[in-house]
């Protein structure tokens, strides 16, 4: 494209390049230059070309007369200005930068990327969590960056060739705790997999994290289930009280008190039980799993402890609202049974690794070891929220036996 | 019969968009404090007939419809004008389109040729290009075979489906030439119809102009006043009104001319279509 000065109107010369093969995107270019109203020379030698142009000007709202010449002499019209007046920046694109992140997204803001120019008039989305304060984190994009890095593939990070010869009823203990962890993984997946299609797309490290979150899931559920059936044809058993209690987890609607009970306290409990597993598990691929996934779940504890010190620097309700939700919950489940007796026996053997008295003794020792790990680390993040020492121990013990 | 109070409109039912379309408007007109209502019709030839018979104030006509209601207005001795139309509907023309290899250089070479048209009723597509050939030297159906792609009978070729037929059948070489609205050749080698590059236009009628507001003999003026404020203060950079204009295919409202209309009248009298007094006189017309 050549622009030429031979008149007070800017001419430009596109050749052969017809509107069939894109001449658009020229015109277009050097119409940007010209004020409404003024006018831009067209000159080709195109098949066609000035038919396409008078369709094309058409269409775009722009006057086109000829010259004897040839020259095809284009009026701009106002409605390409028009339709971006009004128009606004949805926020920033760098999450860090002042104003990047708005408190409370437009809902006609919809699905345009942070840091779009956003037509006016878009339609509007109605997104439950739109407000900043009830979704964000400020380490989500660290987080979200350390998900990716750490992705890790199930069939080359195990050695599923490993040797895993376990006596029956150890390894049924295996898998009735791989049965156990399955039934939670899909409690874990599930209720991050709820909220994510009902956040703003602002909060796009939230929606990366919890993406990534669900996809972690996704792959424990494969490696446990992988695990479960490397030696055994049947999986073990899920009882009433199991399910009552993720049930309670599951139909939670309010993103900070799911986050707290299923991150805060139900995967923070499962790191423990994940670690345990990696220190005292009978064979190697069942360590190998337990190592990978505690590694992951450290990190869905992470997001959700961030997300919940955001909200309480703001909400003052919140830290009464997550107390209440622990009562309730450990009301609604006061009535059934608690962690079930297949799973603590099964844990107590996996322990023991063998039959005789003295083993299961040492066993039976490891998960009480294990139970006070548990509440320990509970308190422990119960303290860094915000809860004085006596309440933290006091909610650490309510949280349901089921250990999620 | 219609009352004073709010303005009546007629419009015809081309595609599904026309309720969004016209919903939008009444609503944008509702907020100003306008009684606006419309009435959809299946076809341009009761539309028309219904401007006369006061069911409808005014109604957006295809240039077809126009040409027949002014007929009819003279015979009746009533006035009807045409009060606006879209930025679009002026200076269109149409083309006639040959495959790029064919041994087709100039009209002459139509001779023998057969030449696929778009609907029976449509300007565009049918009855100017024919009336262009004619002018040409070329008669319909004796020194060329017409073939015609009736879609939509009444709807004046609003539907384009009738000219991306005839495109098709240019490219399958079921057709020798095919006529469509200048835009939509290269619309349909945009949207793949015409293969880019294997077609070119071998002719190019005159400019003529396209649809438009008809105000009929019964329209109150005060309502057509405070419509035509309304319509002519709607602006493409208002985002209530950009979706609206880009469903019905504009950019601004013009004040509307007739001085376009001549080349389609002209054709309607050659090919018969209407008589001077606004009947039908096509024979193979279905609606």
């Amino acid at each position: 494209m050549m622009l030429a000065e031979i008149s007070p109107s800017p001419i430009i010369d596109i050749n052969d390049l017809g509107l069939d093969r894109g001449a658009h995107l020229l015109i277009k270019r050097a119409l940007r230059d010209v004020p409404v109203a003024a006018k831009l020379g067209v000159r080709g030698t195109a098949p066609d070309l000035n038919v396409h142009l008078m369709g094309w000007c058409r269409a775009q709202g722009h006057q086109l007369e000829f010259a004897n010449n040839g020259t095809a002499w284009i009026t701009r019209g106002d409605a390409q200005a028009g339709r971006w007046r009004d128009s606004e920046q949805a926020g920033g694109s760098d999450a860090n930068a002042s104003g990047a992140v708005a408190d409370f997204p437009k809902a006609a803001w919809g699905l345009a990327a942070r840091g779009a120019t956003v037509e006016a008039g878009a339609p509007e989305f109605h997104f439950t969590f739109a407000a900043k304060e009830t979704i964000w984190a400020n380490e989500a994009a660290h987080i979200y960056a350390q998900a990716v890095a750490a992705q890790w593939n199930p069939d080359e990070a195990i050695d599923w060739s490993a040797t895993v010869e376990l006596p029956e009823e150890i390894e049924d203990a295996v898998v009735q705790v791989m049965t156990f962890l399955i039934e939670n993984e899909n409690a874990a997946l599930l209720v991050p997999a709820r909220f994510l299609g009902q956040v703003h797309p602002h909060f796009r490290e939230v929606l990366q994290v919890l993406a990534i979150q669900i996809a972690d899931e996704a792959r424990h559920v494969e490696v446990f289930t992988r695990r479960a059936v490397l030696k055994s044809k049947r999986l073990g058993l899920s009882t009433a009280g199991g399910q009552a209690s993720l049930k309670t987890l599951f139909e939670e609607s309010e993103f900070a008190i799911a986050s707290f009970l299923l991150s805060v306290l139900g995967e923070g409990t499962f790191v423990s039980l994940l670690h345990f597993l990696h220190l005292h598990a009978p064979d190697p691929v069942t360590r190998q799993i337990a190592k990978l996934t505690a590694r992951d779940e450290a990190r869905h504890v992470a997001f959700g402890m961030a997300h919940l010190q955001y909200q309480l620097k703001n909400d003052s309700g919140l830290r009464s609202r997550l107390a209440m939700a622990i009562e309730n919950r450990f009301e609604s489940l006061s009535q059934t049974a608690g962690l079930n007796e297949e799973v603590f026996d099964a844990l107590v053997l996996l322990a023991a690794g063998q039959w005789s008295p003295e083993a299961i003794a040492q066993g039976y020792a490891k998960v009480q070891t294990l139970k006070e790990d548990m509440a320990e680390g509970r308190q422990l993040r119960l303290h860094r929220l915000g809860f004085d020492s006596s309440e933290s121990n006091r909610l650490a013990s309510l949280h349901t036996r089921n250990f999620m | 019969m219609t009352d004073t109070q709010t303005l009546v409109m007629g419009a015809v039912a081309y595609a599904p968009k026309v309720v969004t379309i016209w919903d939008g408007f009444k609503e944008y007109f509702a907020k100003r404090n306008f009684s606006f209502d419309y009435v959809l019709y299946s076809n341009y030839e009761r539309q028309v007939e219904a401007m006369f018979s006061g069911s409808i104030h005014l109604a957006w006509n295809s240039p077809l419809a126009w040409i027949r209601a002014e007929r009819m207005a003279h015979a009746a001795n009533v006035p009807v004008r045409a009060m606006a139309m879209r930025d679009s509907d002026c200076d269109l023309t149409s083309v006639i389109v040959v495959r790029n290899e064919a041994p087709i250089k100039s009209l002459a070479d139509l001779n023998g040729k057969k030449v696929a048209v778009g609907a029976v009723d449509s300007p565009q597509a049918t009855l100017i290009p024919l009336d262009y050939l004619r002018s040409q030297g070329l008669k319909p159906g004796t020194d060329f075979t017409v073939q015609r792609f009736d879609v939509l009978g009444g709807k004046h070729g609003d539907h384009i489906g009738g000219e991306r037929d005839a495109a098709r059948a240019l490219m399958t070489g079921q057709v020798d030439a095919a006529c469509m609205i200048d835009g939509n050749h290269l619309l349909f080698i945009s949207e793949g119809t015409l293969p880019q590059g294997q077609t070119r236009v071998l002719a190019q009628t005159p400019k003529y102009d396209h649809c438009n507001f008809s105000v009929g003999p019964s329209a109150p003026s005060d309502l057509i006043e405070c419509f035509r404020t309304l319509l002519f203060g709607m602006s493409y950079a208002d985002p209530e009104v950009r979706p609206l204009f880009d469903l019905e295919g504009l950019k601004a409202w013009k004040e509307g001319r007739v001085s376009g209309y001549q080349l389609l009248d002209h054709a309607v009298a050659e090919a018969g279509f209407y008589d001077a007094r606004g009947n039908i006189t096509v024979t193979d017309y279905r609606y």
